[in-house]
């Protein structure tokens, strides 16, 4: 036996150490590989040998080549060997081992679970410690639900080296085995005021970390946290508690107060944390001769600390517009970076045309493309930003794409594209100069493709095919750019853009037969136009891509059809040109959802049976009006229209058929010119001037930078607007005046008013689609502001005891009459000749309804008689009125015996054209002391008739919602109240100065006198409740007068 | 919470790596040549901090060794600075004026003063006294254990 101990131990003598290893390594640079496999082949074979010593040698030199890269998952069972000795020495080596080669996915873990539980109970607190860190690096579920229990009594040994250990590795126990949070929890609460302070630490790292993924848990531990930031003496400590402060108090905002005096205490006391508040005014003061590390690590820092600033204080960043564009220049990327996310919230409408200046300046100089392509998503997200916001030249931004475009290997292509393709279909001005500029990209598309064929950047050309061919009839010379797109260069694009290609090829062709028919003379244009088509279109035929080769396929057959009937002289153009009929409008993603599906339309039935192919193609129209969607490969599919199916006379008699649909359909996305109108106004933008520019420059040259002028041009349209405004100003100043108030955003912003209106479609605001529903009661907009203020006048008088009935002689009504919304009362499709819309539009509502006099029942002291006077304002028929009041908590609408709480009234009268009548409600009131309000609804048939057709229609139930005030009551409740009113004050709108006896009869009114503003008014009262609304309600109107 | 700490030399030599979390071996090889690409590309007197996925990576050089971390995007790089800082004060207390051969050779010290300094990507001990005393104390039992064992390194072989 001692021979056999003698003769491991002469043997090991030869074995390699791991010094020996590295040293060998070292010493044969050249062949390591071949080295490093003998030694690996070594390892191997003391891995078989029983002696610990040697085993525990070779996984530590495994180790080792694990870093340097090499596989070592084969010895993952000796590891496991080595971590189950008894010695610490070799114990310590194994589980060092296990904690950088072992993974999730290491089957041997599993055997370990009992090992690490004999470990963790281990009276040598090292080999507890040993065991803990290894577990905290390969600790999977299952051993987390296997030794969460024993982790959890070590959270309570007796030596504060294991209870922190113990207490750090609960949290990864936490991340596996999420159950053993609940039955942790207190005992960890509890270590947060353990006597030992690393134990303190520990803790509160562990809760950090678990308050950041879920704050709202942890706020009742924020007065524990609050002692411990106040009493701690760790700096490491505090800055942790002050990150998990920083995450509680958006959630509780009385923390952010008890913060302050501590937070400024500490930062007085204490160097460090004050470094991050200096560094702001030290990178960005100092011209920064000295460039030193550490004031490099102080730029990033007040960088990174004033994009946090700029959330809520947005103007105190701004001011250091020029530091931050000085920061652009820093050679170092990550503060360039920082100072680009900086620009992203800076901008202003000001401001974007410098700043993407000196932003393409740097793209320029940039080297690195990462770098480089970080700029130009910069650059595109500031321009877009909230829906191109800030621009107010979009000729501009064209040419910024343009610029953009000549960059050498980005990868952001379909970036350029897609905002090409949203600012040609939106902005609808800059159609014609995006499409020059887009003829000039295709003509020169060799630029962009060059010499590779991967290169991002020829995504652009996708766009620009589909912008020249969609709006070619802004073209200058169509026949050029059709011969641009059919280059037999094109068929080394992509396939998908070849398509798009194609198919704008085939739009182009349609615009050029339309220019050349206009004068019969030169048919030979036509023919020639036909003959190129015919030409070049076989290259497409044969290509590899199935999409391309359809589409080629198509239209080759239709020109050569078109050819034939040329050749004929038969006029060809109308028909060709109605194959791609319809303008597309911007639609909001949402939009198709809000238009409410009309009653007895089964959307997923055939309208006609699937064969014909026309409604897909209709479908296909529709979603490529879909802004952003356009890009969309299986859209694109859509679009395809397939007339090789029918003949084209066929087509173009379904197509006429179709169109005259779309223009009777309400329903169908049109521009007509109303609409247009009234949607430019619900942006609020009505008093825009669109300035026409006048391009002296056509910017033919691809090769030059030529947004610049545009910098400038802006500049002199400013100042002229400015001018402008000045002259309008001195005549319009009295009535601007209070208006310009309302406006949001900072004077300065407002005076820059857009070249170009972007129609701004938001995903809540489906213009487009609400506009062309006939909507047959629009909302009396206009006279709402004015309603609104005698609502508050009846408020006011609302509880005040009355003891005449008071005729209001303010006859423009005293309840707001209001239309449900239209996607509720969404009435079925009219067809378009029917009189009644064109009725409905001159006049907004057929029925004015007045409340004429509110008085108390003689006989019941808690009953109200409400008189309401209904004017039928319509030429038409009004009956079947059916009147309806929701009961409140202190009101209720008497309704006749035997009805439900919920049946409304039938006014017992019918109204011809133009007459009123007045019908009386009975309400029955709990209380007088609380104003109230109440809502109602009157449902009324309308009679339509009219001369061409024999019979009237219906127009069913039409509930319009009525809203009551009460504002008078009886006095027979008993209540004494007495009022004394001082009125002074030189303001003659006020009504209750021209009216004062409609505020309450009681009170003694003294003339006001003009020079004083103030009011007083005493008040007595038995009933302290009422009397406190109604001097509130007073206090209201005034307030607001 | 950290999630890993490399160590690497001026030629991108990895000298040592921490993985608080599990990473698979594939993933961790990308990332140590991602962090050595984009660190030694730096140019000199460059800020430490960089962005890299969503992770904040904080480096520093002392001597020839890179000591690079990753933490989660809410932690305060200063912090990191100076746990970094922390490590070298350790590792210099440890091995008396500490050079890359040092760790080169007694990498698995140098991994244990790490163990006691950090846990699962949390500081553990902040305390210099208390971390130092641990480790010689780990040590102390390590040599009591190799003087008990009568033979290995111990026997005066040449």
């Amino acid at each position: 036996m001692a021979l056999k101990i003698v003769k491991g131990s002469i043997d090991r003598m030869f074995d390699k150490n791991l010094q020996d290893l590295v040293r060998g390594i070292r010493n044969h640079k050249e062949d390591e590989a071949k080295y490093i496999s003998t030694c690996i082949d070594e390892i191997k074979q003391e891995l078989k040998q029983d002696n610990i010593a040697v085993k525990s040698n070779a996984v530590c030199k495994l180790t080792y080549l694990q870093m340097l890269g090499y596989d070592v998952s084969w010895a993952a069972f000796n590891i496991v060997e080595v971590m189950s000795s008894s010695k610490f020495t070799y114990k310590r080596i194994g589980y060092l081992a296990a904690s950088q080669c072992f993974h999730e996915s290491t089957d041997v873990i599993m055997l370990t679970t009992n090992q690490i539980r004999k470990d963790l109970s281990s009276p040598n607190q090292y080999d507890t410690g040993v065991a803990l860190t290894g577990l905290s690096c390969f600790v999977t579920p299952d051993l987390a639900r296997d030794l969460a229990n024993d982790i959890m009594t070590l959270m309570s040994h007796t030596k504060p080296y294991i209870r922190k250990k113990a207490v750090l590795i609960m949290y990864k126990v936490f991340l596996k085995y999420p159950e053993s949070l609940r039955p942790a929890f207190p005992r960890m609460k509890e270590k947060l005021e353990d006597p030992d302070p690393g134990v303190q630490s520990a803790a509160v790292n562990v809760i950090c970390e678990l308050a950041r993924r879920n704050p709202k848990n942890y706020l009742s531990l924020a007065p524990l946290f609050f002692k411990l930031m106040t009493s701690s003496t760790n700096n490491w400590v505090l800055i942790k508690i002050i990150k998990l402060f920083g995450a509680l108090t958006p959630l509780e905002p009385r923390l952010g107060k008890k913060l302050i005096e501590p937070l400024t205490n500490l930062i007085h006391s204490r160097i460090l944390l004050c470094l991050s508040s200096v560094a702001v005014l030290i990178s960005l003061s100092s011209g920064m001769p000295n460039h030193s590390a550490s004031i490099q690590v102080m730029k990033y820092l007040g960088l990174l600390a004033m994009s946090k600033i700029l959330k809520t204080h947005p103007k105190s960043v701004q001011s250091h517009k020029d530091l931050i564009l000085q920061c652009l220049d820093d050679k170092d990327e990550s503060i360039r970076l920082r100072a680009l996310d900086l620009l992203y919230g800076m901008v202003s409408k000001k401001n974007l045309m410098e700043i993407v200046k000196k932003l393409m300046l740097h793209v320029d100089k940039a080297e690195g493309t990462t770098y480089r392509d970080e700029l130009l998503t910069k650059i595109i997200d500031i321009c877009s930003q909230s829906n191109y916001q800030y621009i107010t030249n979009f000729e501009w931004y064209i040419s910024i794409l343009v610029e953009l475009t000549r960059l050498e290997g980005t990868r952001h292509g379909h970036l350029i594209a897609s905002q090409m393709l949203d600012v040609a279909i939106r902005v609808k001005a800059i159609r014609a100069f995006a499409v020059a500029q887009m003829a000039t990209l295709l003509d020169n598309a060799h630029l962009l493709t060059g010499n590779t064929q991967h290169n991002g950047i020829c995504e652009v050309l996708y766009a620009a095919a589909w912008i020249c061919g969609e709006f070619s009839e802004h073209l200058e010379d169509p026949m050029a750019t059709l011969e641009a797109m059919l280059r037999p260069k094109v068929a080394t694009l992509p396939g998908h853009i070849q398509a798009v290609y194609v198919q704008n090829a085939a739009k182009l062709f349609s615009t050029v037969l339309r220019g050349q028919e206009g004068a019969p003379a030169d048919s030979k244009v036509a023919q020639e136009t036909s003959q190129l088509l015919i030409d070049r279109l076989p290259v497409f035929v044969q290509s590899a891509n199935l999409e391309v080769q359809e589409r080629a396929s198509c239209i080759l057959q239709l020109v050569k059809y078109i050819q034939k009937l040329q050749q004929k002289d038969v006029e060809v153009a109308e028909e060709v040109t109605a194959l791609f009929a319809g303008e597309l409008n911007p639609v909001a993603p949402k939009a198709q959802k809000k238009v409410p599906v009309p009653e007895g339309l089964d959307l997923d039935a055939w309208i006609n049976e699937p064969p014909s192919g026309s409604e897909s193609e209709d479908e296909g129209r529709k979603t490529k009006t879909k802004g952003k969607a356009v890009f969309a490969k299986e859209e694109s599919r859509h679009t395809k229209p397939r007339y090789t199916e029918v003949d084209e006379k066929e087509l173009a008699k379904r197509r006429e058929v179709r169109k005259a649909e779309q223009a009777n359909n309400p329903f169908y996305i049109k521009a007509s010119p109303s609409s247009q109108k009234v949607y430019q106004e619900a942006v609020g933008v009505e008093h825009i001037p669109v300035v026409q520019i006048d391009l002296s420059v056509p910017l033919k040259v691809p090769g030059m930078p030529m947004s610049d002028q545009y910098v400038k041009q802006e500049e002199e349209r400013r100042e002229k607007n400015k001018a402008d405004r000045k002259k309008k100003d001195k005549k319009k100043r009295r009535e601007k005046g209070r208006q310009r108030r309302g406006d949001s955003g900072p004077e300065s912003e407002e005076d820059i008013t857009p070249a170009h209106m972007v129609d701004i479609v938001t995903e809540e605001m489906p213009e487009t689609a609400l506009y062309t529903i006939p909507c047959l009661f629009p909302s009396q907009k206009s006279s709402k502001h004015k309603k609104k203020k005698q609502k508050k006048e009846e408020k006011d008088k609302k509880k005040k005891k009355h003891q005449h009935h008071h005729h209001h002689s303010d006859g423009a009504g005293d309840e707001s009459v209001q239309n449900g919304t239209v996607e509720e009362e969404e009435p079925l499709p009219v067809s378009k000749q029917s009189p009644f819309i064109l009725s409905t539009q001159s006049n907004p509502c057929p029925l004015d309804i007045q409340v004429c006099d509110i008085q108390g029942n003689l006989h019941d002291g808690s009953q109200v008689v409400v008189s309401v006077i209904f004017e039928n304002k319509c030429d038409s028929f009004i009956k079947s009125m059916e009147f309806n009041v929701m009961d409140s908590l202190n009101s209720k609408l008497q309704r006749p015996e035997g009805a439900g709480p919920h049946d409304s009234l039938t006014v017992p009268f019918q109204l011809p054209p133009g007459i009123s009548n007045e019908a009386r409600f009975i309400f029955s009131m709990q209380s007088i002391v609380m104003p109230q309000k109440l809502k109602g609804t009157l449902t009324f048939i309308v009679k339509v008739s009219w001369s061409c057709s024999p019979q009237s229609t219906h127009i069913p139930h039409y509930p319009n919602q009525i809203e009551v005030y009460l504002s008078r009551v009886p006095n027979t409740t008993g209540v004494d109240l007495t009022i004394k009113c001082l009125l002074t004050g030189s303001n003659q709108q006020y009504l209750l100065l021209r009216h004062p006896c409609n505020i309450c009869p009681l009170c003694m009114c003294p003339c006001p006198s003009q020079a004083d503003q103030t009011v007083s008014i005493d008040a007595k009262c038995d009933e302290p409740g009422l009397l406190g609304n109604v001097l509130d309600e007073i206090k209201l109107t005034f307030s607001q007068c | 919470m950290m999630h890993f700490l490399l160590l690497f030399s001026r030629q991108g030599k990895l000298r040592l790596q921490k993985w608080f979390t599990p990473v698979p071996e594939r993933e961790k090889k990308k990332i140590v040549r991602d962090m050595t690409t984009m660190v030694l590309g730096r140019k000199p007197r460059s800020c430490n901090f960089l962005h890299w996925k969503d992770l904040k990576i904080v480096y520093k050089k002392y001597a020839s060794l890179y000591f690079c971390c990753g933490l989660d995007a809410e932690e305060n790089e200063l912090l990191a600075l100076e746990v970094l800082h922390r490590y070298v004060e350790l590792l210099d207390k440890y091995f008396g004026n500490v050079c890359e051969l040092d760790i080169i050779f007694n990498f698995e010290k140098a991994y244990f003063i790490l163990d006691e300094f950090l846990l699962g990507g949390e500081v553990q001990e902040t305390s210099k006294q208390v971390l130092s005393r641990s480790i010689e104390a780990s040590d102390m039992l390590q040599e009591a254990e190799i003087d008990n064992s009568d033979y290995d390194l111990e026997l005066g072989w040449p």
